[in-house]
């Protein structure tokens, strides 16, 4: 039977390159999908006295955008952004990423803001309970404060309108 | 037009490679002198039109005809010319059309260098390479067709990946696929031996040359890929294993252990079945290779664009080819016999030992490159395989087999006698193990790692130097001179190739255990020193280059207050794509590379700069070479071109005959079944 055991153990690799197929390598999920929205308490960008925590949006469906003046890639889904916002279908809160004040209100002078509210987390320490390691990255958290989905990277035209936006419309539903 | 031209003549060129598969194999089982004398003139015609389709496809490039989708995606009107036209290959389609063409090229060769074959076997190798022919000209036209048109066209095109502006991109593609596809050719040899049955050392004989020239290539071509990571990506590596650098890896592996096991086969008979099988498995793997690289089924930094039909049009034809091969290869193991006998101490012992290290090393990157993929495809969470494994799993793999390198070529066929290996060898292992001791002190401090690595190295440089002077010492010719003329091209090849693994191991073992490096916040004026060498930037300039901006860096190298160089990193700004890329500066030495790479602006004064001290890294592509070129001398051998001026002469009538008219394995294309149940 020796003679078979090639063609035995490529059948088997064909097997498996035949699920590979379908599974996407770049995709890796967050531990955190389907856990509680880590719970913080951050000063408002806008008004440095003010503070925000999940807890005071209950109830609602929001997204939680992680963004910095110093990134290049928010650059390209900001636009996205300011036209999400203006539709009103959902209310977006900005999570300003281990950036200076000034930079981030400049930023958002220049370029519109879309945010509800920016909160501020200046050494990123936020950043890291929420598992950040690449800005800009959006969160979809639901009534309960549980986060439903992660999107590691510039929000694009497809990623809103085939996941988030139905996601949105699911939860607040 | 032109985009039109190139597309029918691919067309064209699809339809000679099918009459190329099918006319011989079936004159060659039907016994048509007729039909198999068509195999020489369709393959030639199938590469004359390849080749108009990938002129075509070069003049689009050339002329900047953006209403062609493939050259709108990877070509600019400002990119140089010469990078217009190796921007051909520098995406998905044009890399398939080039495998297309190399693979044509391959063929006419084997049309042109085998009048010395018997008939039937040409036309059955012929017709083996006009299958696969047919199903990348296939996968070209229907998942991957370069000439495909928009209208209407782009103004602009949205430039070649920078990675690949490069002079290495230039040659690094062609020689790799010269490699991949070369193992095609003994794939089709082994194939048609088995159809045959006449699975012998003629057939040993003729594959030989066309193994190691293919296994020179994808040498070249692998350390073509590495020098080019190593200066082109800015961080100093030379070797990731990448699942895209192991996909070459792979077969390259395979290929060597072929060629050894080829050897076995040729002088001793023996080993048939595994030499047949080897054959498969390089070429299995090369395939593999392609379809990992095209599939998008793993991630790696040789991002190509992926699409899933393109992924199942080749795993199809990876359970067409390489499953039918296997198949065949099951059917007709029986019918083979094993070969001569031999004793536990031979050459053929240390061969065999050899060629099971080397496969096991081979399944081992094959399990390491697919593990990720079989962790996610079982539902057990995403992972990544880094270089710890490798060499974890490597290093001891190898260490036996560069060991018995140095002992195989020294023991005798069928039977060997230990002890008289120890005594020969004494003053080689002697000699190694002083060297593994002085060698590293005289070069800063002695480590296990590289005292190993120079153990290793010197064994095998004085092993072979043993094995000459032994073979110069028994032969009888009067003068060195005459010594030295009488051994055969194939066996200075041998020990240049060994001695380049020697040379390249050194490279690998004092890069690794001596090379230093600083990342440094640098404004100018301000200087750092590693390794001696003291760097002093001297300046910053913006420059302009054709279709990217530059910020260049002038550093002034200096050891002990001697100038030594000046060095010219560079940080570009490629303006189509807007994708920011380092060029790093190199001063390259016999002992030592220095390397600088320009980071990211820090404030308005001050770059980021990564200072490299590299000792004898030029080693690593320098042994690559030499193995190349000894492969390149063993082809050279006389003995080869001399079996192309008398007959043919089959050492052994086909045996397969009697026992062929067994039921046919399942998956084996029923083309090869019909052909093998009668040998002329």
């Amino acid at each position: 039977m020796k003679r078979f055991l090639p063609v035995i153990v490529f059948a088997v690799l064909v097997a498996f390159l035949a699920i590979g197929l379908k599974l996407d390598p770049r995709e890796v999920p967050s531990p955190l999908v389907n856990k509680a929205a880590p719970a913080f308490k951050l000063p408002l960008l806008a008004q440095p006295e003010a503070m925000l925590t999940p807890a005071d949006l209950r109830g609602k469906v929001w997204l939680l955008n992680v963004w910095a003046s110093w990134c290049v890639s928010c650059r390209v889904e900001h636009p996205l952004l300011v036209e999400l916002a203006k539709t009103g279908t959902v209310p977006i809160y900005g999570l300003n990423y281990k950036d200076k004040r000034d930079d981030a209100m400049q930023w958002l002078r220049e370029r519109g803001d879309p945010y509800l509210q920016s909160i501020s987390d200046a050494d990123g320490r936020v950043g890291i309970d929420y598992g950040v390691y690449g800005v800009p990255e959006t969160f979809v958290i639901d009534r309960e404060g549980v986060i439903r989905y992660k999107q590691i990277g510039p929000l694009t035209p497809e990623a809103l309108r085939d996941t988030i936006l139905p996601l949105v419309r699911k939860l607040g539903a | 037009m032109t985009a039109e031209l190139g597309h029918f003549a691919l067309i064209l060129a699809l339809v000679l490679a099918l009459v190329q598969a099918i006319v011989p194999l079936v004159g060659a089982s039907t016994g048509r002198p007729a039909w198999m004398a068509l195999a020489r003139p369709a393959a030639r015609g199938q590469f004359l039109f390849i080749a108009i389709a990938f002129a075509c496809l070069t003049r689009a490039f050339i002329d900047n005809d953006f209403s062609v989708l493939y050259v709108a995606e990877h070509s600019n009107s400002l990119l140089p010319v010469v990078y217009r036209v190796t921007a051909v290959w520098g995406g998905h389609e044009g890399s398939i059309l080039l495998w297309a063409l190399i693979l044509a090229l391959w063929t006419v060769a084997v049309s042109l260098f085998s009048r010395h074959l018997p008939e039937p076997m040409v036309a059955r190798i012929i017709g083996i390479m006009g299958l696969i022919s047919v199903g990348f000209l296939l996968f070209t036209l229907f998942t991957s067709n370069p000439f495909e048109r928009m209208l209407p066209g782009a103004v602009e095109g949205k430039d070649l990946n920078p990675l690949l502006q490069d002079p290495g991109m230039v040659i690094h593609p062609p020689m790799l696929y010269m490699g991949y596809v070369g193992s095609t050719v003994a794939f089709a040899f082994a194939l048609s031996a088995l159809i045959s049955g006449r699975l012998d050392a003629a057939w040993a004989r003729w594959s030989r040359p066309w193994v190691t020239t293919a296994w020179c290539f994808l040498t070249v071509g692998i350390a073509l890929g590495s020098g080019w990571a190593y200066y082109e990506l800015g961080w100093g590596g030379w070797w990731f294993w990448d699942p895209v650098e192991n996909a070459s890896f792979m077969p390259w592996l395979a290929g060597t252990a072929l060629m050894h096991s080829l050897a076995v086969t040729e002088k001793r008979g023996g080993f048939k079945m595994w030499t047949a099988l080897l054959a498969i498995i390089a070429f299995s793997l090369s395939l593999l290779g392609t379809f990992l690289v095209r599939s998008g089924v793993l991630s790696s930094v040789h991002a190509f664009a992926t699409d899933p039909a393109r992924g199942v049009f080749i795993l199809g034809f990876l359970v067409v080819v390489i499953g039918g091969s296997l198949a065949l290869f099951a059917w007709r193991a029986p019918s083979v016999g094993t070969g001569g006998s031999f004793e536990m101490v031979s050459r053929e012992s240390a061969l065999l030992a050899n060629n099971v290290l080397l496969l096991v090393a081979t399944a081992a990157v094959l399990l390491g490159t697919l593990y990720p993929l079989l962790i996610d495809a079982l539902g057990m969470g995403k992972l990544s395989v880094g270089p710890p494994y490798f060499e974890a799993v490597f290093v001891p793999l190898m260490a036996p087999a560069l060991f018995l390198m140095g002992i195989g070529p020294i023991t005798r066929w069928k039977q060997a006698n230990a002890i008289d290996i120890a005594r020969r060898l004494r003053w080689a292992g002697g000699v190694s193990f002083v060297s593994a001791i002085v060698a590293p002190l005289l070069l800063g401090h002695w480590t296990p790692m590289v005292g190993f690595g120079v153990l290793l190295a010197a064994w095998i440089v004085t092993t072979a130097a043993t094995n000459l002077i032994g073979r110069l010492r028994e032969h009888p010719a009067p003068t060195l001179r005459a010594k030295l003329a009488a051994q055969p091209g194939s066996y200075y090849g041998m020990l240049l190739a060994h001695c380049g693994m020697a040379v390249f191991i050194i490279g690998v073992t004092l890069v690794k255990g001596y090379e230093t490096e600083k990342d440094l916040r640098m404004e100018v004026g301000d200087t750092a020193t590693i390794a001696g060498y003291t760097f002093r930037l001297d300046a910053i300039r913006e420059r302009a280059g054709p279709n990217y901006n530059a910020a260049q860096g002038t550093l002034t190298v200096t050891r002990d207050g001697q100038p030594v160089t000046v060095m010219h990193p560079e940080k570009r700004l490629y303006t189509a794509t807007k994708t920011p890329m380092t060029e790093a500066a190199i001063d390259t030495g016999f002992t030592r590379d220095l390397y600088a790479s320009l980071g990211e602006p820090v404030s308005r004064t001050a770059w980021s700069v990564r200072i490299h001290h590299k000792p004898f890294i030029d080693w690593i592509w320098f042994g690559c070479l030499l193995m190349a070129l000894g492969g390149l001398m063993a082809v050279l051998d006389r003995r080869y071109r001399s079996v192309r001026s008398t007959a043919p002469q089959p050492a052994q009538p086909a045996q397969a005959a009697s026992s062929a008219s067994s039921a046919p394995a399942s998956g084996t294309p029923a083309l090869v079944v019909r052909t093998s149940t009668r040998v002329p």
